[in-house]
């Protein structure tokens, strides 16, 4: 009663003076498609969240500076030791202050997922063509935020100045310095000098917690500007069209969904931070340019780097008497490259496309074979670059010479990347040939059936099974089969509402609406010219859940029926015995 | 779930859940709230606080799952080109007859000011660099290594030939530069008669003097295998061959390790008689 109150109250006041209103209405109406990999972004949002806050407290206690300190505190080994202020300070944080720690080990556990949902986030994306037209703004902007997001990793993990990230530190510093040309300057005006130098730390600290922050939360802001003005894509499926978004509404089922997802961000991360130990600097001890921690691995997110530069054989060549020195190519130009392909990839795909048609409906994986299989390729290039970043811990374990390891892992980032994206091309092909659910489904008369018709289309032409081999897109998506007929009514309040109803279709449009015409415009925008009729207001309920979205949901509803009922069975009879 | 009463008993479920695990919340919290007091204790900090959370997802996850409409819902996604009415009056609002955009000439102007400015407004990224720094090929091809500078372990100690151990490498400096990034270096004992290659450094009573730094990307080439006379990096496993002028036999590294000229002054310590024989570390572009 009083909460409504004064949200009434609160609503009334407000659009008094702003009109919010009508935006509200709209908002609270938003669409969001039902389906997980949805989230994901989301995931990488709720990271940066935790990111923020964490990140707020240390910032507080921790003194970014190379000055001579000696540390006093808790943890014995390290009393009375000379070290940097930065790392003094660091120290004092995970023991000293009281939980410091937790706040330090959240903060770089939340790093390392906030990159890992950033990167899945575009593996979706990119594996389903939600970059086409017209959301390739959206594209440009995520890939920056990846690129931002690393580089702030990387800093934040550099600043403790402690001798692992310093060690990192000291590639990354000879990495830039092999750029030709502009190498030497750009690395000395970046560090103020030949490594190391007393500016680092404080540098990176001020584009740490300012500058790429600042510039990661402008960007997050267009990013999901840019995303409810375009409003979702969804995935093909019964009444959906080019023209309409369908799932659940933005309030309340969506907000509450997504609050849910925040609080497991936090409990996740927050558990981790608090039993899983990362980044013990007080282990490494600080950074000292004449010793080197062995094995060093670097935060995941940066192994792949490393593993080229491991990987990458050792080839150094003169240019007019000039140095191009070797971490050149498998660091700044493999590096470039990455980031290039991601930039330039939605204009790439675009090119095996007929006309620049604006997509709402996503590619299942498997309708862009060609697609898929440049994806795994890359994919498992990187995975073997992963896998060389770890040489020495595999050798470790397996007992074998670093060096063989080292030979086996570039047979394999030679040898396997193109047989592992022709396999997933053929996957693809056989599962579109077969219109079977999953790979399990498939038969092996399936898979000769598909095999007979690629080597037709080899023989005709290799060009013919490069080029975009999905089927074509029906250019009439206004009247899908499936949704034959819209039916419209008045309420009791004399408010419009429509709704779309076929065979195993029954979509409520998401808001109320003041005129009649309003809401069959809205219609007609949605499903083209599919007969409409005017009938009585239907009884009970708007917006029941669909039979479709009931099935889809039937698994998890039953488990967690049952949790429910043990749950209550569990409650009432504590009650009952309390009584 | 059966039976008539189906809908009203699950949603009743689901509400008695839902209150379970907001409870199991505020415990957590509470609970991370006593931890603090008491004295503080990372697991435990943390555990109150996945617990207080995880309750509260639990909880908002049943809510929307099973107490409020999922799915079911449609919108209409209109396309994005404008009417051509609407663009036409959109460019006629942008570049009517008094536009800006049509005084070509004064335009021109205006980009030749702007873009003036934003070249001389990079100029001040130069103080990075401070100006009384040695600049960047002078810093690199050089280090304070020179004829008569005395090498001195870590803590500042002078080096006799003796002191350096057989079967370990000894970590060793300039003396009065013990801080910069490009000076350390190792002094090892091998046996010359060993030697494929004569060490570019010379050696003394079988001590030879590298520079420590990886030449591919800067690591300290820390780990000395004495049967092979080689060392190798930590950071990318560039294996060098001391006793072939540390030559590069395996890894991402292409250029030897640069040696150090020493030889002994009267006091019988370890002295440098010049700078190493190639600058240290990394290679870079201006490197002869
Ligand atoms: S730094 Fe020594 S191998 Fe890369």
């Amino acid at each position: 009663m009083i909460t409504r109150w004064l949200l009434r109250r609160l609503g009334r006041s407000l659009d008094d003076r702003l009109r919010t209103a009508p935006v509200l209405r709209r908002a609270f109406a938003k669409v969001f498609p039902d389906h997980w990999s949805f989230m994901l972004g989301e995931l990488a949002l709720y990271s940066f969240v935790v990111l923020v806050l964490t990140g707020i407290f240390l910032t507080l206690f921790f003194e970014p500076s190379t000055a001579d300190t000696v540390y006093s505190g808790s943890y014995a080994p390290l009393d009375g030791s000379r070290t940097s202020a930065a790392y003094a300070s660091t120290v004092r944080l995970s023991f000293d202050v009281r939980a410091g720690l937790l706040m330090r080990q959240t903060h770089h556990w939340a790093a390392l997922l906030f990159v890992a949902a950033i990167v899945l986030h575009l593996l979706r994306i990119f594996f389903t063509g939600a970059f086409r037209k017209p959301r390739e703004i959206n594209w440009l902007i995520g890939v920056t935020m990846l690129a931002l997001a690393l580089f702030n990793g990387f800093t934040g993990y550099s600043v403790p100045d402690d001798l692992l990230s310093g060690t990192g530190l000291r590639i990354l510093y000879s990495v830039t310095q092999s750029i030709p040309v502009l190498g030497e300057w750009l690395v000395f005006v970046a560090a103020g000098g030949e490594f190391p130098t007393e500016e680092m730390v404080p540098r990176m600290f001020v584009s740490h917690v300012l500058l790429v922050p600042a510039a990661l939360a402008a960007l997050i802001a267009a990013h999901l500007g840019i995303l409810v003005r375009q409003k979702h894509s969804q995935f093909p499926g019964p009444g959906r069209t080019e023209n309409n978004v369908v799932g659940s509404l933005f309030w309340p089922s969506y907000t509450m969904r997504t609050l849910a997802l925040f609080a497991w961000v936090l409990a996740v991360t927050f558990a981790l931070g608090g039993l899983a130990q990362i980044n013990p600097v007080w282990i490494y001890g600080p950074f000292d340019p004449a010793q080197a921690t062995s094995p060093a691995q670097p935060d995941w997110y940066v192994a792949w780097g490393d593993g080229a530069l491991r990987l990458f054989p050792a080839v150094e060549f003169r240019i007019f008497g000039h140095l191009v020195a070797s971490p050149f190519l498998p660091g700044v130009v493999f590096g470039g490259l990455t980031f290039a392909g991601l930039y330039l990839w939605p204009f790439l795909d675009r090119r095996h496309r007929r006309g620049q048609l604006s997509h709402q409906l996503l590619d299942p994986p498997r309708e862009h074979p060609a697609r898929l299989g440049f994806g795994v390729a890359v994919l498992t290039l990187f995975a073997v670059l992963l896998a060389a970043a770890a040489d020495d811990i595999v050798a470790k374990i397996f007992r074998i010479p670093v060096l063989d390891v080292l030979s086996i892992l570039r047979v394999l980032a030679l040898a396997l990347p193109i047989p592992a994206g022709v396999l997933a091309y053929l996957v693809a092909r056989v599962l579109q040939a077969s219109g079977g659910r999953g790979v399990g489904d498939l038969t092996r008369q399936d898979v000769r059936s598909v095999r007979r018709a690629v080597r037709a289309r080899v023989g005709a032409g290799v060009g013919a099974v490069t080029a975009g081999s999905g089927t074509p897109p029906p250019q009439d998506w206004a009247a899908p089969a499936d949704a034959d007929r819209i039916e419209l009514w008045r309420d009791r309040a004399g408010r419009w509402r429509w709704r779309c109803r076929g065979a195993g279709v029954l979509l409520t449009a998401n808001q109320l609406y003041l005129s009649r015409d309003e809401a069959e415009r809205a219609a007609r925008t949605a499903y083209g010219d599919l007969p409409l009729r005017e009938v009585e207001p239907p009884g009970g309920a708007v917006g029941v859940p669909a039979a479709m979205v009931e099935r889809a949901g039937r698994v998890a509803g039953r488990t967690g029926g049952y949790l429910t009922l043990a749950a209550v069975a569990y409650w009432r009879s504590r009650r009952s015995r309390r009584r | 779930m059966t039976g008539g009463d189906g809908p009203g008993r699950r949603e009743r479920a689901a509400s008695g859940l839902v209150v379970g695990a907001f409870g199991v919340s505020a415990l957590g919290g509470a609970g991370f709230a006593t931890v603090y007091a008491t004295g503080g204790q990372t697991q435990l900090e943390g555990l109150a606080l996945a617990v207080a959370f995880a309750g509260l997802a639990v909880g908002l996850a049943v809510w929307s799952r099973h107490l409020l409409p999922n799915g079911g819902y449609v919108e209409e996604h209109e396309p994005f080109d404008s009417p051509p009415a609407d663009l036409r009056l959109a460019a006629e609002a942008l570049a009517g007859p008094e536009s800006p955009v049509r005084r070509r000439g004064l335009l021109a102007m205006l980009a030749v000011a702007l873009g003036t400015l934003g070249g001389a407004a990079l100029f001040p990224l130069r103080s990075l660099l401070p100006f009384d720094r040695e600049r960047p090929v002078h810093a690199l091809r050089t280090t304070p290594w020179a004829a008569g500078v005395r090498l001195v372990r870590a803590d500042g100690v002078p080096v006799r030939p003796t002191d350096v151990p057989d079967g370990t490498v000894l970590t060793v400096f300039p003396e009065g530069h013990r801080g910069r990034g490009d000076v350390p270096a190792f002094a090892v004992r091998l046996d010359p008669a060993r030697f494929v290659v004569p060490p570019p450094g010379g050696n003394v009573a079988g001590v030879v003097v590298y520079s420590l730094l990886c030449t591919h990307a800067g690591c300290p080439v820390a780990l000395y295998l004495k049967e092979t006379g080689r060392v190798l990096c930590p950071c990318h496993q560039s294996n060098f061959d001391l006793l072939a002028g540390a030559r590069p036999i395996a890894g991402p590294a292409a250029r030897p390790l640069p040696g150090l000229p020493i030889s002994l002054d009267a006091d019988g310590f370890l002295t440098a008689i010049g700078d190493f024989t190639a600058p240290p570390g990394p290679g870079f572009w201006s490197l002869k």
